[in-house]
């Protein structure tokens, strides 16, 4: 046990993501309603994004927009370091994936809309339940 | 199943708690992800590009093709919003309100309708009137939300901000008018088929700079080679390229939010809605 806590002290960013993919994971595999599993979907994205975000940080480094870049004191002249600058990779990487979270989100409202126009619920037994009616109908 | 799915999770999470023994520390630099490319965007990103904001600098030029296809995909998410729940039948009970009297009229109908205009008033059955003090704020508010958001577009290349975020900003403020109004006072204001056309104009501006680019004779998205084409200080094109493809993207990214909030709230019929 006394290993462990330094351990986890240093690489704590890892475990709050691990915590918050575990809750999303959790909501999407044991609810029941199509929202609830959306709002899971969405909380395991934001642990992707957050350990994306974590890996990009740099210790004493300052966000990634460079100082003086057009005019002021030693423009141009001065070298730019990279540890003085956070990673933007990770930065840009997560940009276009919260866009396509919210692209995704979009879509997956719009069908549950739909499924609730043909069903009236969104409970996932009920719609089981309506579906085997359906089939034996026919 | 709950307990079977709250196995499964707890065994991936102790997977993952497992893995993360062998990764870098908390802000450690000479972690792998900090020390290949990333050293290379930092230091010769400003010199390549002449634009001091990193990100923007690595999401419209280094990784500009990413970032296109990602405009595609919020276009494409809009396109599927629409396609999914428009709904173009008419109602067949319709619901006026007489403006000077506030009398509400109830045609059962379908055929008949009353003329709307002056005296007559489109309704919902459950249209509540909205509340002044909310009206008046939202109305102070929009267009200073409004003029931010151009602003966050503009100066991407210089502070935090783009294209992605001044275009959700732009977009939040359609949606706060639909909120503190009803939907019918923004689909009024915006007009559909403007938006539509303005979501597909978004991707066309990135794409048709990339075209220009390669019509100047440079690669695809080589925005050296608009130099020519544009006045001034050649020495800032890369910068002015980029300023081109993120008006793009705020364009887009403000009608596939707006197509997408329209849609949903009003399950495709653009009433009332919420």
């Amino acid at each position: 046990m006394t290993d462990l806590l330094p351990l986890i002290v240093a690489k704590y960013n890892y475990w709050l993501y691990v915590i918050l993919m575990m809750i999303g994971l959790y909501a999407m595999i044991a609810k029941n309603n199509l929202i609830k599993k959306l709002v899971g979907m969405n909380i395991f994205q934001t642990a992707i994004i957050l350990f994306y975000v974590s890996i990009g940080y740099k210790t004493d480094a300052t966000i990634p927009i460079i100082q003086n870049a057009h005019g002021g004191q030693g423009a141009h002249s001065a070298v730019i370091h990279a540890a003085d600058y956070i990673n933007p990779l990770p930065h840009v990487l997560m940009l276009t994936a919260i866009v396509v979270s919210v692209a995704t989100f979009g879509v997956a409202m719009a069908l549950a809309v739909r499924i609730y126009q043909r069903y009236q619920t969104l409970e996932e037994d009920e719609l089981r339940m309506r579906l085997a009616d359906i089939g034996l109908e026919e | 199943m709950r307990f079977l799915g709250f196995i499964i999770v707890c065994l991936t999470g102790a997977l993952l708690l497992y893995g993360t023994g062998e990764f870098p520390d908390w802000g450690d630099p000479d972690s792998p992800a900090s020390t290949h490319l990333s050293n290379h965007y930092i230091e010769k990103a400003i010199e390549e590009t002449q634009v001091p904001n990193l990100v923007t600098a690595v999401l419209a030029d280094y990784r500009g093709f990413d970032t296109m296809f990602e405009t595609a995909v919020v276009f494409c998410a809009g396109l599927a919003c629409f396609l999914l729940l428009r709904d173009f039948s008419q109602k067949k009970e319709r619901f006026y309100r007489h403006t000077p009297t506030g009398v509400i009229l109830h045609v059962k109908d379908s055929k008949k309708t009353l003329k709307v205009g002056k005296e007559f008033e489109h309704m919902d059955k459950d249209w509540v009137p909205s509340d002044l003090i909310i009206k008046t704020v939202c109305r102070i508010l929009i267009p200073f939300i409004q003029i931010y958001a151009l602003y966050v577009v503009a100066h991407g290349d210089f502070s935090p901000g783009g294209g992605f975020q001044g275009g959700v900003i732009f977009g939040s403020s359609l949606i706060l008018l639909a909120i503190s109004y009803d939907l019918k006072t923004l689909v009024r204001r915006v007009n559909e088929k403007v938006i539509g056309i303005f979501a597909a104009l978004g991707v066309l501006i990135y794409v048709g700079i990339g075209v220009i680019c390669m019509s100047m004779g440079g690669n695809f998205l080589d925005y050296s080679k608009l130099a020519p084409l544009v006045p001034g200080d050649p020495h800032h094109i890369r910068a002015l390229g980029m300023l081109g493809v993120e008006i793009g993207v705020g364009i887009a990214v403000t009608a596939a939010m707006a197509i997408i909030y329209i849609n949903i709230v009003s399950e495709g019929r653009h009433d009332e809605g919420l």
